[in-house]
């Protein structure tokens, strides 16, 4: 496997600003490797931790968090270990994937509760202010048993920035939520990384991270495949070859047109049907009923083979 | 009231599993004011209602379901992360919630005791009862608090040392009794309220040592497994 670096996002630690450093961390549960060598440091700004369910994402969140030991390397906050040490949490918020709320709480209650615990020096203003930045203050007084999925996950997201953190954790934040509120919490995400704040969210879909994150990192199988610049990574994923079905009246005629085709780089006759290879998604669905009526050949069946997440990373990876 | 033993305190009362305190306590009101009532012979009724309900089954049980629910109860349901993104050191996060428990068992264990205490000797022995139930509650929810760190099933672990270990290796092996805090709780109210109700072998300095390094401990061994608390990854 080889990692695709197309940009540093590292940014020079200005004053009030924290950098997350992860060096040669790997993390292992007995035989099974979850973490496999990851180093990457994180500065001021919005980075997406994209990979599908599996590749290790939370695992490496917990550890930036505290919250696991590092098998093997270091985790830091502008140096300090995360690891056994308390005090990182003045300038780190988390966010996890888990729907864990004091259920017999309200929101203000809630996010009190961690301002007072945080030893803030004014934590009611500080609970009305987050709890304004999440737009909670209408059901903020009732208890969060009652609360819709995306309205807890709002009241955790208030709860982690009561202290207004130097560094956000969040683990799949947009889980549970309405496009609205969707919106909303990517905006919040875009505010806090505009005004110098580290942010780090994770998440198995393309497109959230393509609407937050201008950088992601991506993990695939508990190694970090691809960093950097997300339109880079996007041109790569758009441009990997296509894998299609097809099914006809005439498998071996269809074959000998299709090779003739400047967007097919490949074509396999099985026993089902054939297996085609195509550089330009567009170009080859657009082709393909010209060429068959042109040869009098019925198309019986056409299937996008290695649309999954799952194979996008994979590609990522051999690249 | 500090933050996390309004938080433990709130999360405790709002359980259902607090009712499971409850009908312990009651029956054991009960049996005493039936026995009184019906007017059997202290000598007759005491010693299987005070020790053999109250010491051996009341106070380690509500102990367990507290002391295992203060922590345990918010790592099962993963609301223990919010209290520890928090920059407090561990010993200010497990020392409430011990306080609570160790609180809640002893007030839940010694109105009843009292009662049958009074009932079945005098105001003395119940006093007497109340003190000692209250240390043996803090050495309980010492141990039953450590568990809930140590192990995924801390309710089962304490059963086995509540009814393996305490009850029937206490009754039966001579010997074990010696680390069983219900016969150090039974050694001290003994010894504040000198009776023929309650014996024990286990003599009076090594109860009350063994109490204070059990509570002592245990709540040590809390606060060290609390810094390395890990959250399971999804792999694992």
């Amino acid at each position: 496997m080889t990692a695709i670096s197309t940009q540093s996002t590292a940014g020079a630690p200005a004053a009030a600003t924290s950098t997350l450093d992860l060096v040669g961390v790997s993390r292992w549960y007995g035989n099974v490797v979850a973490v496999n060598d990851v180093t990457m440091r994180l500065g001021p700004g919005v980075t997406g931790l994209l990979g599908p369910n599996g590749a290790g994402k939370t695992t490496l969140l917990h550890m930036m968090a505290g919250f696991l030991s590092a098998s093997r390397g270091t985790v830091t906050l502008d140096g300090e270990p995360t690891w056994r040490n308390p005090a990182v949490y003045r300038r780190l918020g988390l966010v996890s994937e888990r729907e864990a709320v004091h259920t017999f709480l309200s929101a203000y209650e809630f996010v009190l509760a961690s301002a007072k615990l945080h030893r803030l020096p004014d934590p009611e203003a500080a609970t009305r202010r987050a709890i304004e930045l999440v737009e909670m203050e209408d059901a903020q007084t009732r208890r969060i048993g009652t609360y819709s999925k995306g309205m807890r996950q709002r009241t955790r997201v208030a709860a982690a920035l009561v202290h207004d953190p130097q560094v956000l954790l969040l683990d799949e934040p947009f889980n549970g939520m309405d496009p609205r509120q969707r919106l909303h919490m990517m905006a919040l995400l875009h505010r806090l990384g505009d005004a110098g704040r580290t942010i780090l969210f994770s998440s198995h879909i393309l497109e959230e991270v393509e609407q937050v994150s201008g950088t992601v990192q991506v993990m695939v199988a508990g190694r970090l495949a691809a960093s950097g610049d997300y339109r880079t990574i996007r041109r790569l994923m758009t441009n990997r070859p296509h894998v299609f079905a097809v099914r006809s009246t005439d498998d071996r005629a269809l074959a000998v047109a299709l090779m003739a085709e400047a967007s097919v780089s490949g074509v396999e006759l099985g026993r089902t049907g054939l297996t085609v290879k195509a550089g330009d998604y567009g170009a080859f669905t657009r082709a393909l009923p010209r060429i068959a009526l042109r040869h009098g050949i019925r198309v019986r069946q056409l299937l996008p083979e290695d649309e999954s997440l799952e194979s996008v990373f994979s590609y990522l990876v051999e690249a | 009231m500090s933050t996390v033993t309004w938080i433990t305190a709130r999360g405790l009362f709002g359980r259902s599993r607090f009712l499971m305190l409850l009908p312990l306590p009651l029956v054991l009101i009960g049996l005493a004011v039936l026995c009184r009532s019906l007017g059997v012979d202290p000598g007759q009724w005491g010693p299987p209602v005070l020790v053999g309900l109250g010491l051996a089954v009341v106070l380690p049980v509500v102990a367990l379901i507290v002391g295992t629910g203060v922590l345990g109860a918010e790592i099962d349901d993963g609301t223990v992360v919010h209290i520890l993104t928090k920059p407090l050191p561990r010993w200010q996060i497990v020392l409430p919630k011990l306080a609570v428990a160790a609180g809640v068992s002893a007030v839940t264990v010694g109105i009843p005791i009292y009662v049958a205490g009074v009932l079945a000797d005098s105001v003395r022995l119940g006093l007497a009862l109340v003190a000692a139930s209250a240390a043996g509650a803090l050495a309980y929810s010492a141990l039953f608090l450590a568990l809930s760190l140590v192990t995924r099933r801390p309710v089962l672990l304490g059963l086995v040392y509540v009814l393996i270990w305490e009850g029937l290796l206490g009754r039966f092996v001579g010997g074990t009794r010696v680390l069983s805090i219900q016969q150090w709780v039974i050694a001290l109210a003994d010894r504040m309220a000198p009776t023929p109700l309650l014996g024990t072998t286990v003599s009076v300095p090594v109860a009350a040592v063994l109490t204070a390094l059990v509570a002592v401990g245990f709540t040590v061994l809390a606060i060290d497994r609390l810094r390395s608390f890990s959250v399971a990854g999804e792999t694992s």
